[in-house]
């Protein structure tokens, strides 16, 4: 093979585990806000990504019927509507359930396992049991091929920018706004937050509806790269929070490092083997590194 | 006989024995045996269920991967059952006869070694109860003696059934890969799917259960189970005591994983194959709300719980498939909203103490002067568990 | 035989008709039903659920968990034919009635509604399974308890039973000849296996390996990849299929994998212009998940597409979606599952009677003409002869038959040369 075929492809394969990277994280990032920050265990987060995927193909098949000129542009709207849908739907299993079970953390799971698997059936009743897929716009599908041989996804560009977008934007609003201080204010020292006049309630479901409304986000960009049916959601939730927990629980950064050294192991291992034994090598790698190291890659400094 | 009644209500044993004689009387005379078959597939489940008891309820260890070690046990069983299957002359059709079908159509030439030993039954029931138990013991000694919390236990072990499952479907020509290990026929000889053989393995199955339920009700009463409960609480102050805390989570996970292990060699044994949907996660976690509905305090719930569950499920999915997700969905969030301590709980808070209290008004109108029985409010079960989640308590 | 009608009655009375046309070729079949019904101590030695007005048969699919998706088409599909079969006087003059049962995508349930379906029901047979694992999972009960079950997917051959009868197609008749059409008309010399991580893919491509390197000899296989059930980062191995630069990528991806993959493999400008792509595992049924636009070019190596150009599948087409919605889309599946009814009918008339040793006995050397997919005959082994076809997929989500083979292809479940 000639050293530019190997260039490329090592080029593509850089971008195949960047963009991995993107999608690991991106299902991460809402995850590291409601599991890292507030300690529940969401295991709907799947869903509401699901949630975020039919948003877009509501969109996309209204602006097919409806309004032709827009199946070029709808799907920027879409996905801000799939972060308000995920987002509303966030806060009301928030005001509904999460909220009188902040001091039992594993009944969160039960109680959001339970929601996860109504969401499902509502999906299929409503929806249908097949599997649908949103209209694209032709910008997004396709291949930027700066030079013979060498096809950079574009989907994959996307997905990686909106990331970027989303990681900076959460990590703005948690360092830099009002709303951030009050989470980390919340998450540090309830009663204290509560003593210097914080609502606490009220940033705790404005909290967990934003992490939900980022897995809306995530979910609308996967239907660039994935499929979107009932079931969907389930295929993601184990990875996302194996990436939160593998970057240390609380730690946003740690989300970042670990998701990227997820999507590096897997996808080398995927080149160089079969994806069964790659996805268990890398499963199995975390799996022992987290019992070596209990805290994550990146903890925190406390006691307990 | 009033000697005998003493010693059932010292020992706590009066819900044992009704529900003894419940699956060893009542159901065989009132259900013909495919009914009884499927009862017995939901008392294997009845294992795990205990075991989450003890390790969830008593240990606060919650696991989400008992699936594994049923997956295991299940697996052991079904190894030596299709090597039994799988003789020489009933595969001469295949290219190597002798081996079972599945690594035939997946080009091995030879029983693995490692499936070697499993011609043999002791080995595969020795196998049944230690290889999953051992699984168990690396998974939590590792965690344990680093402290990890249970959030993260519990993600860990999900973990686990994600490896266990990818693992049992890519190695296929070892595992029988998706399609499980099917077709199995006869136990030494003996041909396991007549009806007379259901009756037996029911029975067998449901002795064999309530014999567990009885060695965990004993080492609920022996001082280990006390310090499981202490430690649950106030894991802290155990430790300061001198206890080896990790230890005795590791115990507890354990035991559960063996329970497990029983449970899934009795399903093969009464379903007749082990299939990898019995390890994933999915499953993993229904079995969780097994032992959340019965009560995850309460052995004999917990196996209340297995049994309502599933027959809801097979009820419901013959009458209403639909609305099958939604009635689970509301069994999940119902048990923790509501009733955190399952159908035991409601027992103890509201069924029992109505039941003492029309003892006690039966009692004043039969003999008038009789003072009212004495009716201690129950002792309501101590709170779930609130596990340190790290980023709770951070320090600024 | 009467001569196809064309369709063309559009009354209030269209449903109806419909199904009468379909029924047209097999009214030469059934004609012994037609005359005053036989005595139910007659026809039913083994105390099957048949009455002197009614038989009772099983239906056995996943209406609920993840294979629901697929399944919906096959329970839609056997319905019609019962349907259709009742419109006409139902079989031995007696109406089917069907008792529907959901195996919920969950292999011990299959097997549990089996049981009850056999045992408790007594039905006369069982349309039903999907997946390999529910197959496996139930053989055993219905060779024990003397069942007879229509199995409509296609699948990986090496099984062969006296209770089944298999409507699809096995894996060497589905992949055969699609091979060597592609090796002829695309003149291939490199392959690149793809499938999901389980037994038909599997033996799918140890099938493919054999007849292209050492049977056929058609070229060389440069790569073999499985991927787990529900995978949906394929960037990875699009790079390995650039880096062995194959003629043909062949592909048996199944479920949500499928769409991940297809716009993964767009999306990374492996379009059908640069890449010959053949599938054994896209109908048209998946190609609405995938998006036609992803599909658009790419081949499919099916016996059955909705497009087909004659009279029966015409017929077919206008019934399906006359029930069930003109949105509806066939696969190949679904017209398998359509077969099942039908040629258990037929098997059911050339007995006599509904006990399932005569009806297994009669089913070897069943005809039907009236096949969406056109005349199928019912092999000694329980396989249906039948044609293959090639499909290339468009854009609007249907496939365009290019090619079809000659003959029937001899079902042949364990193939000497590709063990």
């Amino acid at each position: 093979m000639a050293f530019a075929d190997m260039l490329n492809i090592g080029m593509m394969q850089g971008f195949a585990g960047l963009s991995l990277f993107a999608v690991l994280l991106l299902m991460g990032l809402g995850l590291a806000i409601i599991f890292g920050q507030m300690g529940v265990i969401n295991m709907a987060h799947g869903e509401f990504m699901t949630l975020g995927a039919y948003t877009i193909f509501l969109f996309s098949t209204l602006a097919e019927s409806f309004f032709p000129q827009f199946t070029q542009s709808y799907f920027l709207v879409a996905i801000v509507a799939a972060f308000f849908v995920a987002f509303l739907a966030g806060w009301c299993v928030e005001w509904a359930l999460i909220r009188h079970l902040y001091k039992r953390p594993l009944d969160t799971l039960l109680a959001t396992w339970g929601v996860s698997l109504g969401m499902q059936q509502c999906f299929r009743s409503f929806i249908g049991p097949k599997e649908v897929s949103p209209t694209l716009p032709d910008w997004l599908m396709g291949s930027w091929s700066p030079h013979e041989g060498l096809d950079i996804p574009i989907n994959g560009l996307f997905v990686m920018a909106l990331t970027l977008v989303v990681t900076g934007g959460v990590l703005l609003a948690l360092y830099k706004s009002r709303w951030g201080l009050r989470v980390r204010a919340t998450v540090a020292n309830r009663p204290m937050a509560n003593a210097i006049g914080i609502n606490t309630k009220k940033t705790d479901r404005m909290t967990y509806a934003i992490g939900c409304g980022i897995a809306g986000v995530a979910g609308a960009a996967f239907t660039t790269i994935g499929s979107t049916g009932p079931t969907s959601g389930s295929l993601y939730i184990v990875d996302a929070f194996l990436v939160v927990t593998f970057g240390g629980a609380a730690s946003l950064l740690g989300t970042v490092a670990s998701a990227f050294g997820i999507a590096q192991m897997q996808s080398i291992s995927e080149f160089f083997m079969t994806g069964s034994m790659a996805k268990v090598l890398t499963l199995m790698t975390i799996v022992v590194i987290l019992m070596m190291r209990p805290q994550g890659l990146f903890a925190s400094k406390i006691r307990h | 006989m009033n000697k005998i009644k003493a010693f059932i209500d010292q020992r706590g044993l009066g819900s044992f024995l009704i529900l003894a004689a419940l699956i060893l009387v009542v159901f065989p005379l009132a259900m013909d045996i495919f009914r009884l078959n499927l009862v017995g597939k939901y008392l294997t489940y009845g294992f795990v269920a205990i075991g989450l008891v003890m390790c969830w309820g008593y240990g606060g260890v919650l696991s989400l991967g008992q699936g594994v070690f049923f997956g295991l046990g299940g697996y052991a069983m079904a190894m030596f059952l299709k090597l039994e299957a799988s003789d020489p002359i009933s595969t001469k059709i295949q290219s190597t006869p002798g081996i079972p079908d599945f690594m035939d159509w997946n080009q091995l030439t030879a029983l693995p070694l490692w499936w070697e030993p499993f011609k043999y039954l002791p080995f595969a029931l020795v196998a049944v109860l230690l290889v999953p138990t051992l699984l168990a013991f690396v998974i939590s000694f590792a965690m344990f003696k680093r402290r990890v919390g249970g959030v993260y236990f519990a993600i860990i072990t999900q973990a686990v059934a994600l490896i266990m499952t990818v693992l049992i479907i890519g190695q296929q020509g070892y595992t029988g890969g998706v399609n499980g290990i099917t077709d199995l026929k006869t136990l030494l000889g003996w041909d396991i799917r007549t009806n007379s053989a259901k009756y037996i393995l029911y029975f067998a199955n449901a002795l064999l259960l309530l014999g567990c339920i009885y060695f965990c009700l004993w080492v609920q009463k022996s001082k280990l189970g006390t310090l499981l409960l202490a430690m649950r609480d106030k894991e802290d102050r155990v430790r300061f005591s001198g206890y080896d805390v990790s230890m005795f989570k590791v115990f507890a996970f354990c035991l559960a994983a063996m329970l497990s292990a029983i449970g899934g060699a009795m399903f093969t044994l009464q379903v007749g194959f082990m299939s990898p949907s019995f390890v994933g996660i999915v499953p993993s976690i229904e079995m969780v709300i097994f032992a959340a509905v019965g009560g995850r305090m309460s052995l004999i719930g917990a196996v209340y719980g297995a049994l309502l569950v599933n027959f809801g499920k097979t009820y419901f999915s013959e009458s209403f498939p639909d609305l099958w997700l939604f009635l689970m969905a509301s069994l999940f969030i119902g048990v923790v909203m509501a009733f955190p301590n399952g159908l035991a709980g409601v027992y103890t808070s509201h069924v029992k103490p109505w039941l003492a209290r029309r003892k006690a008004t039966q009692a004043k109108s039969q003999a008038l002067a009789v003072p009212p029985a004495d009716n201690p409010p129950p002792a309501s079960p101590p709170p779930a568990k609130e596990a340190e989640v790290p980023g709770l308590i951070r320090a600024t | 035989m009467r001569d196809h009608a064309s369709p063309k009655p559009r009354s209030t009375l269209r449903r109806h008709l419909m199904q009468g046309l379909v029924a047209l070729p097999l009214i030469g079949l059934s004609a012994i039903g037609q005359a005053a019904p036989p005595a139910t101590a007659v026809v039913n030695t083994t105390k099957l659920a048949v009455t002197d007005t009614e038989v009772t048969v099983g239906q056995l699919h996943s209406a609920t968990g993840t294979m629901a998706i697929s399944e919906t088409g096959s329970i839609q599909a056997e319905q019609l034919a019962i349907d259709q079969i009742n419109a006409m006087g139902g079989v031995l003059g007696r109406k089917i009635k069907v008792i529907k049962e959901d195996g919920a995508s969950d292999w011990p349930t299959f097997a549990e509604k089996s049981k009850k379906l056999l045992i408790n029901d007594r039905v006369a047979a069982v349309f039903g399974c999907w997946t390999s694992a529910s197959r496996k999972a139930v053989l055993p009960i219905f060779e024990k308890e003397n069942g007879m079950l229509y199995y409509p997917t296609f699948y990986e051959g090496l099984e062969q039973s006296k209770n089944v009868i298999y409507t699809g197609q096995e894996a060497t008749q589905q992949i055969l000849w699609g091979l060597d059409w592609v090796a002829k008309e695309k003149k291939a010399k490199t392959y690149f296996l793809v499938g999901s991580d389980y037994i038909w893919p599997r033996t799918s491509m140890k099938i493919a390996r054999k007849h292209i390197e050492s049977v056929a000899k058609l070229g060389k296989v440069v790569g073999e990849e499985y991927y787990p059930l529900g995978h949906t980062n394929f960037n990875s191995l699009i790079n390995k299929i650039k880096v062995a630069k194959p003629d043909v990528i062949f592909i048996a991806v199944v479920g949500g994998s499928n769409v991940s993959f297809y716009k993964q493999l767009k999306a990374a400008g492996v379009t059908a212009a640069k890449q010959t792509l053949l599938t054994i595992s896209v109908t048209e049924d998946e190609v609405l998940g995938i998006g036609g636009e992803n599909m658009a070019g790419f081949y499919a190596s099916m016996k059955y597409f909705q497009s087909l150009d004659n009279a029966n599948n015409k017929a077919f087409v206008q019934a399906f979606k006359a029930k069930y919605g003109a949105k509806a889309v066939i696969g190949d599946v679904t017209q398998a599952a359509y077969l099942g009814p039908w040629l258990w009918k037929a098997a059911v008339e050339k007995a006599g009677s509904f006990d399932v040793d005569k009806v297994a006995a009669a089913s070897v050397g069943i005809e039907f003409k009236g096949a969406p997919e056109g005349y199928v005959k019912v092999h000694p082994n329980h396989h249906l002869w039948s044609k293959t076809r090639i499909g290339q997929a468009q854009a609007d989500g249907q496939f365009k038959v290019v090619a079809e083979s000659p003959e029937l292809i001899e079902p042949n479940p364990f193939p000497k040369g590709y063990q």
